[in-house]
């Protein structure tokens, strides 16, 4: 309700389109950041088109991933409990996005190994969503009726107090997997520490890159920057999300050659290439 | 049309929110700001989710005389004390909620990011052991980097400081940017597929 009301504020009650011609609809400043946002988003929705047609994309093996199998068979062999946290992240981070469309994934081969996945929560919005989406992953899995929405729950909005818990959790459980993927800050080393005291396989990612370095060191695998995007997609083997993996690679060569080419024209003093990518 | 809705709502935000960016008209930016009011009214309502599911569990694990039920009852007490005295005597100076936010809750989180001093030496062990012809890079780089951040290293030579900043602005930000250029493209990719619908995971039950 809240949104629909919000949504009728915006589309009926603000004065958009009866705005004075001296009120400006468009910042120009901003001309270089459109054309950059509709070329990516040109490469991404063409190759989002040909994977819909069916065309074979590749995608090179990213071994955090494939170690996901592994992992999850080896709690079960050792008959104790994967534990899964997307860190500190709410819902509208992109990071914490795709971390619930790893669990998705993660939950189907949980549900298949009958083995138990504890998802200790920082967010209430984040449990609520990871609660559905392993419910989903149970029932596509066929073992609707061994989901339990218990092991999904929140804990506490304190960051070191979440880090309390999870490392008690550790240390009194002993789970033989852990998965950190999402939204990590100043926590991501005590965790993955305590994880790799007790010995458990340790499979990580986020989005920063300060806390990558922790992750590197203390765990098993970790999932470097993009890798935590693509691996939607390359669990799923879905092509529309292989499409969009695909453009990011095409995009990467596109901005390789515009440093090149911005390397070429700034040494030879002609700095209006690299005005091109400069705002305001 | 229980996941059509979703999809819908979530495309006419995410695009509104996308072209809010290179608009600056008066409209579109009090629109974006009521989106910002109505996100931290919708943020409250769900806490209470949390603190619904917080009191559910812990109660559920009391009752059964789970392992550990003992914590569960500490949590449980600790909420409910803390909200009867925020309640009763307020949250202002002076008062036994401020008191025990001071010193309890305040010591106890510096006492787990205190824990990171420790974690940190023992992580860098772990990584520096020269085993490999790489981790032996890594903990010449590590020394140089450590020794050109402190004084000590300027009084042993001279270079030792320029080195330091040359790894850290030059190799290390070139890894760094790269890394942060395919967060960028990811976000944008994995973006678009959540507004376009592609990517439907977090909506749950098909």
């Amino acid at each position: 309700m809240i949104i629909i009301t919000s949504l009728i504020q915006i589309l009926f009650f603000s004065p958009l389109l009866f705005a004075s011609e001296n009120e400006r609809w468009f910042n120009p400043e901003l001309s270089n950041v459109l054309i950059g946002v509709i070329i990516s988003f040109a490469f991404v929705l063409f190759f989002i088109f040909k994977g819909k047609k069916g065309k074979e994309l590749y995608i090179r093996p990213i071994s955090g991933l494939e170690a996901i199998d592994d992992a999850i068979g080896r709690a079960t062999e050792m008959g104790k409990p994967i534990l899964y946290s997307s860190g500190l992240g709410k819902m509208e981070r992109v990071a914490t996005m795709a971390s619930m469309n790893i669990l998705g994934s993660v939950a189907e081969k949980v549900a298949d190994y009958n083995t138990q996945l504890i998802f200790p929560n920082y967010d209430p919005v984040v449990m609520a969503v990871a609660q559905e989406v392993v419910k989903e992953g149970y029932t596509k899995a066929g073992h609707p009726e061994a989901f339990n929405p218990d092991n999904i729950y929140f804990v506490t909005q304190s960051q070191f107090g979440y880090v309390a818990y999870v490392d008690g959790l550790i240390v009194r459980q002993r789970p033989a997997t852990n998965l950190f993927l999402g939204t990590f800050e100043a926590e991501s080393l005590i965790l993955a520490e305590t994880g790799n005291s007790i010995g458990a396989i340790q499979i990580a990612g986020t989005d920063s890159t300060i806390q990558l370095s922790f992750f590197i060191v203390a765990c098993d695998y970790t999932l470097i920057g993009e890798e935590l995007f693509a691996a939607s997609g390359y669990l799923t083997k879905d092509p529309m999300v292989l499409g969009s993996i695909k453009a990011q690679d095409w995009l990467k060569i596109v901005i390789i050659v515009l440093m090149i080419l911005g390397g070429v024209f700034t040494s030879l003093n002609l700095d209006f290439f690299a005005n091109l990518f400069s705002i305001g | 049309m229980r996941r059509a809705l979703p999809i819908i709502i979530c495309f006419g935000f995410g695009f509104f929110m996308l072209i809010q960016f290179f608009v600056p008209h008066p409209s579109f930016v009090s629109s974006y700001e009521s989106v910002l009011d109505w996100m931290q009214i919708i943020y409250v309502f769900t806490l209470l989710v949390g603190v619904a599911n917080y009191v559910k569990i812990n109660t559920k694990k009391i009752s059964q005389t789970q392992s550990g039920w003992g914590y569960n009852l500490v949590a449980l007490a600790g909420l409910f004390v803390m909200v009867v005295l925020g309640f009763w005597k307020g949250t202002r100076e002076n008062t036994p909620f401020l008191w025990l936010f001071n010193n309890l809750q305040i010591p106890m989180q510096s006492t787990m990011f205190s824990l990171l001093a420790f974690f940190v030496a023992s992580a860098a062990y772990r990584g520096f052991r020269a085993r490999t012809k790489e981790a032996t890079i890594l903990l010449i780089t590590a020394a140089l980097v450590m020794l050109g951040r402190v004084p000590i290293g300027n009084m042993i030579h001279s270079a030792i400081p320029d080195s330091a900043n040359w790894i850290l602005n030059v190799p290390s930000m070139a890894a760094r940017r790269g890394i942060l250029i395919g967060i960028g493209l990811g976000t944008i990719s994995t973006s678009l597929r959540i507004i376009l619908g592609i990517e439907r995971t977090y909506l749950g039950k098909e």
